[in-house]
């Protein structure tokens, strides 16, 4: 049994007038215990709207109206929120997109841990919520007297670390980075992801990686589901969307990626803008953009159809050659 | 305009606005409203000073024997003119101020920003009664008064403003494309200054007129006018021990009207224009930009 | 590591651009010398002292951003300029433009030092002939009309208040370069397609908000290229992006340098972008410049350790293939406490005992290509 098995989740944004946006929909994974997913897409496509409505913290605009979240068999969306509140951190943590820059700035890092530990009933005495804090950084490469410094005299690839220790605080079965590296350094973000990869050997994490950067998932992944226009386009192992992907909006995407070792080829590009929620196109989403869009494309969303085992592609030219 | 419209649907400031524009009326019309001429010389019995309101005077006659409510009205000019004029004056000198101190900083800013201190440490009232006290009492005397020591806070707001603006990337591209320091102060700086300052004009006008009505009050007021102020001075003096209250209140309650009417529109306009966090705090609001919109 | 005779040629460098240089500015080309030469550039930053320090007379501590860099280039020609944070990258950028004076050193422009002009300290000896007789504002109006710059943050360097059109057209107002509306109108139009924002009339009425990231760029750019300047400097154009929007981007900037032969400068922390249209690369660390040649040699067979690192962490689209990473420990140290010696000592892997004693200059290793380092 999968740890976590997502079933066609679907998410909805109520706008000011009443009229609903289908955000996301129809999307399914599953994630093993000490594997890690890669959740790739460009900004808006539903990828961090995924995330939260897992955890249930959408914004008050969003309603979850579809779809089930089971994580070791109880489907997280029927739980009261005082259970759900058990599950969040506790088993289920997320590093948010900027969180780094959202540390307290005027409490001591060490504290912002504690706070987390002691919260969450974690600690017995706030003596040991310092020296479990203590661990938490040596864990994610941090010395722990530095525990005792601000946020900024943290440079940003320590802040990013800091971050991750606090969702680890207590110690959950899954962790979610969503964009854990945008806006850092080349260098730290190898920094950042060698962490995360050797945090998921060793504590057993299971890992969802958010990101709009294929190339790290590339790097640390071992399955992706690459999303587009709040539906997914293609979920399969990392192996198989980068040497055999089906979706025409995966192919594009990778030849969007500079490799450096051709370096001269043409970077392609994909023409056009994501869909606008209010004015979603009434068959596959991708359509307007596709470079291979045929009648039936346009008339009603494709399907997701298993090509081969575990490979999954939202395409009605899914069995059809490259 | 977004502004307009959002502040149409904002109830203070619509009630606000609805309160001032009852003023500004009386004040323009104060000749046609007034039943009675308060400056003409009257004759008067014994019977008529501080004569309680009845028919023909509907708030009463005050201790020379004029109406109350002629007074009243026409009090409301001397009022508006004091506060609109002091108050635009003191939203030039303190933006120009401000924007000089917060764009060219160095010495300059400095020195401005010392002045500006000094002037702020020193108390208003009681400066401003020993320049009128030596500048000879006047309406003009008062509004250059109140203009030129109201100034101050303007300055500073503007300041911090601009300190801020300052540091956009997209005032260092005007000077990347060759914009002169005017330029980027008018195009660039300044529409981003000029919502606060309006909200905070609108808010000095009325301790413009506060503080017109205390210079009066304390009987430095221009003595060819009649403001409320004076009248409220006139009550004090003479028509307390009288209990004659429709002397008192009126002008006390116009007062209060005026400054509250402003103060509603004032605090409107700041909610409007000040910048404040929109977007959910775990979301980064710009990338939400591609949800919504695409060209 | 692909060797360097099997890549794809390379466009050659174009002839001068047609119609004469920089709409005449009249700015009078010098023959035989490179468009942009940077000379022993030094941009010190003084940290503010509070007052137990100055009582204490501590000297002050300085942020050295720029700490030596020299580099030439030609007309038509395009060079990468690659560093992480603190590297002191964009502030060579700044200087090139003039838009800060150098401590030390000096940027020239077609022949005639930058810093001299753009703030303006009394004639120099190698003013003369007709540009001796401008006055300070004038010359720097002709050093903005011929060298602009491309920002990095497409959300910040627009005013949210200007529409599109005020925006492209500001800089041909501020410098009164056209006669009236229609002119005005057509050369922002031709700036803005050029830009691909096709039809223009479409997007000059709209505001900056209104527009995606990859799309305000392209008003970024269209700004900087309606002056039809012979230099730009892109100070991270794409790492503000998405991946799927950086091609696009990028191939707007490879277009105009074929069609156009504008000469960029293109700063970025990104190896991978800057191996796909640049010719030469310099890699920044610390102030300095640790390797600069021919853009497929670095990439090919890079001979700092720094700039091994640098490639080696590069993400490669491609599980299968399976690469070392070398990742460096720590952080790039604070540039007011640069290490004794070679500065990249402390975390460089390849470090012998030399290294901490000895600051190695940048020195030719192969043709047009040098490398500041001891094991070299």
């Amino acid at each position: 049994m999968a740890l976590l098995e997502v079933r066609d989740l679907a998410v909805d944004y109520l706008t000011d007038r009443g009229t609903p946006l289908h955000a996301v929909e129809g999307v399914s994974f599953h994630l093993e215990e000490g594997r890690s997913l890669g959740l790739v897409g460009e900004s808006g496509c539903g990828k961090t709207t995924v995330m939260m409505a897992l955890l249930r913290l959408l914004p008050q605009e969003g309603r979850i109206v579809g779809g089930q979240v089971l994580f070791e068999g109880r489907d997280l969306l029927r739980l009261s929120e005082a259970e759900m509140r058990r599950v969040r951190w506790h088993q289920i943590a997320m590093v948010f997109q900027g969180a780094m820059n959202a540390l307290n700035p005027v409490r001591t890092i060490e504290s912002q841990i504690v706070e987390a530990l002691t919260w969450h009933g974690l600690a017995r005495s706030v003596q040991a919520a310092r020296q479990r804090a203590g661990e938490l950084l040596e864990l994610v490469g941090i010395p722990a007297h530095r525990g005792r410094q601000y946020p900024h005299q943290y440079s940003g690839g320590m802040r990013q670390r800091a971050v991750i220790a606090m969702a680890l605080a207590c110690n959950p079965r899954i962790l979610i980075a969503d964009e854990p590296t945008t806006a850092l350094d080349v260098m730290i973000q190898a920094q950042i992801l060698e962490l995360l990869e050797g945090l998921q050997r060793d504590l057993r994490l299971a890992l969802v990686l958010v990101t709009h950067d294929l190339g790290i998932v590339a790097e640390s992944c071992d399955e992706v589901l690459v999303m587009y226009g709040g539906v997914v386009a293609e979920y399969a192992s990392s192996d198989a969307i980068f040497n055999t992907p089906r979706h025409p909006y995966t192919q594009r995407l990778l030849q969007a990626f500079p490799d450096v070792e051709e370096p001269g080829t043409a970077l392609a590009s994909i023409p056009g803008n994501p869909p606008r929620l209010d004015a979603l196109p009434p068959g596959c989403r991708f359509e307007p953009r596709c470079h291979r869009r045929l009648q039936v494309c346009a008339a009603a969303p494709p399907p997701a159809i298993e090509i081969a085992s575990g490979h999954w592609v939202s395409c009605y030219q899914a069995e059809a050659e490259p | 305009m977004a502004a307009i419209s959002k502040f149409v649907r904002n109830p203070m400031g619509v009630i606000g606005t609805g309160m001032l524009l009852v003023v500004v009326c009386v004040a323009l019309l104060a000749p046609e409203l007034a039943p009675y001429d308060p400056q003409a010389r009257l004759q008067v019995t014994p019977a008529d000073i501080l004569a309680p309101p009845d028919a023909q005077h509907l708030l009463g006659r005050d201790d020379a024997g004029r109406d109350v409510l002629s007074q009243l009205l026409y009090g409301a000019r001397v009022s508006l003119i004091v506060g609109f004029t002091a108050s635009f004056m003191s939203m030039i000198i303190g933006t120009t101020v401000g924007l000089v101190a917060g764009y060219f900083g160095g010495r300059v800013g400095n020195a401005l920003m010392r002045v500006v201190d000094f002037l702020m440490v020193i108390p208003d009232l009681p400066l401003m009664l020993v320049i009128i006290a030596v500048m000879g009492r006047g309406l003009l005397n008062i509004i250059l008064v109140i203009g030129l020591l109201g100034w101050t806070y303007t300055a500073r707001l503007v300041r911090s403003q601009v300190l801020t603006v300052r540091e956009r990337q997209y005032v260092l591209r005007a000077r990347a494309i060759g914009a002169s320091h005017m330029h980027i102060i008018w195009h660039h700086i300044f529409p981003q200054v000029l919502p606060l300052v309006i909200a905070q004009a609108v808010l000095d006008i009325s301790v413009a007129i506060l503080e017109e009505s205390s210079l009066a009050f304390l009987g430095l007021g221009d003595p060819t006018l009649i403001s409320w102020g004076t009248m409220l001075n006139f009550a004090f003096e003479r028509a307390i021990s009288a209990q004659a209250w429709w002397f008192l209140l009126p002008p006390g309650f116009a007062i209060v009207w005026v400054s509250l009417s402003l103060i509603l529109i004032g605090n409107t306009l700041d909610q409007i224009v000040n910048p404040r966090l929109r977007s959910h705090h775990l979301f980064d609001a710009r990338r939400m930009v591609n949800i919504q919109n695409s060209g | 590591m692909t060797s360097s005779s099997s890549l794809p040629a390379l466009n050659p460098v174009p002839g001068p651009p047609p119609g004469g240089p920089g709409m005449g500015c009249g700015w009078p080309q010098a023959e035989g010398v490179p468009l942009l030469q940077v000379e022993d550039l030094h941009k010190e930053f003084p940290l503010p002292r509070g007052v137990t320090a100055i009582v204490r007379r501590q000297p002050r501590r300085i942020v050295h951003a720029v700490d030596g860099v020299s580099f030439a280039l030609d007309r038509g020609d395009i060079l990468a300029l690659v560093g992480e944070s603190g590297s002191g990258k964009t502030t060579v950028g700044m200087n090139v433009l003039g838009l800060q004076r150098p401590s030390r050193g000096r940027v020239c422009f077609d022949g005639y030092d930058v810093a001299e002009w753009a703030q303006g300290h009394g004639p120099s000896l190698e003013v003369e002939g007709p540009l001796a007789a401008l006055s300070r504002r004038q010359r720097v109006m002709r050093l903005r009309q011929r060298a602009q710059m491309v920002f990095q943050d497409p959300y910040e360097a627009l005013n949210p208040r200007q529409t599109v059109f005020d925006i492209v057209a500001e800089p041909l107002t501020i410098h009164r370069l056209t006669r009236s509306r229609d002119e005005t109108e057509a050369r922002v139009q031709a700036a803005l397609e050029t830009c691909g924002l096709v039809p223009a009339g479409h997007f000059w009425k709209r505001y900056p908000a209104e527009l995606s990231g990859g799309q305000r760029q392209r008003v970024v750019i269209a700004g900087a290229l309606v002056l039809e300047p012979d230099l730009l400097v892109a100070d991270e154009p794409v790492s503000m992006l998405d991946v799927s929007i950086r091609a696009d981007i990028l191939n707007l900037l490879h277009e105009l340098r074929r069609q156009r032969g504008i000469t960029i400068l293109y700063t970025t922390h990104d190896l991978a972008t800057a191996g796909f249209f640049t010719r030469r690369m310099a890699v920044m660390y610390l102030g300095r410049i640790v390797e600069l040649g021919p853009t497929a040699a670095l990439l090919s067979r890079p001979r700092h350790p720094y700039t091994q690192a640098l490639i080696s962490v590069i993400p490669v689209p491609n599980p299968r293939r399976r690469h070392t990473r070398t990742i460096l420990q720590g952080e790039i140290p604070n540039p007011v406490d640069i290490p004794p010696g070679c500065r990249f000592h402390p975390r460089c892997p390849q470090a012998i005992a030399e290294c901490r004693e000895i600051d190695p200059p940048l020195r030719p290793v192969a043709p047009g290509h040098q490398v500041a380092c001891l094991l070299c």
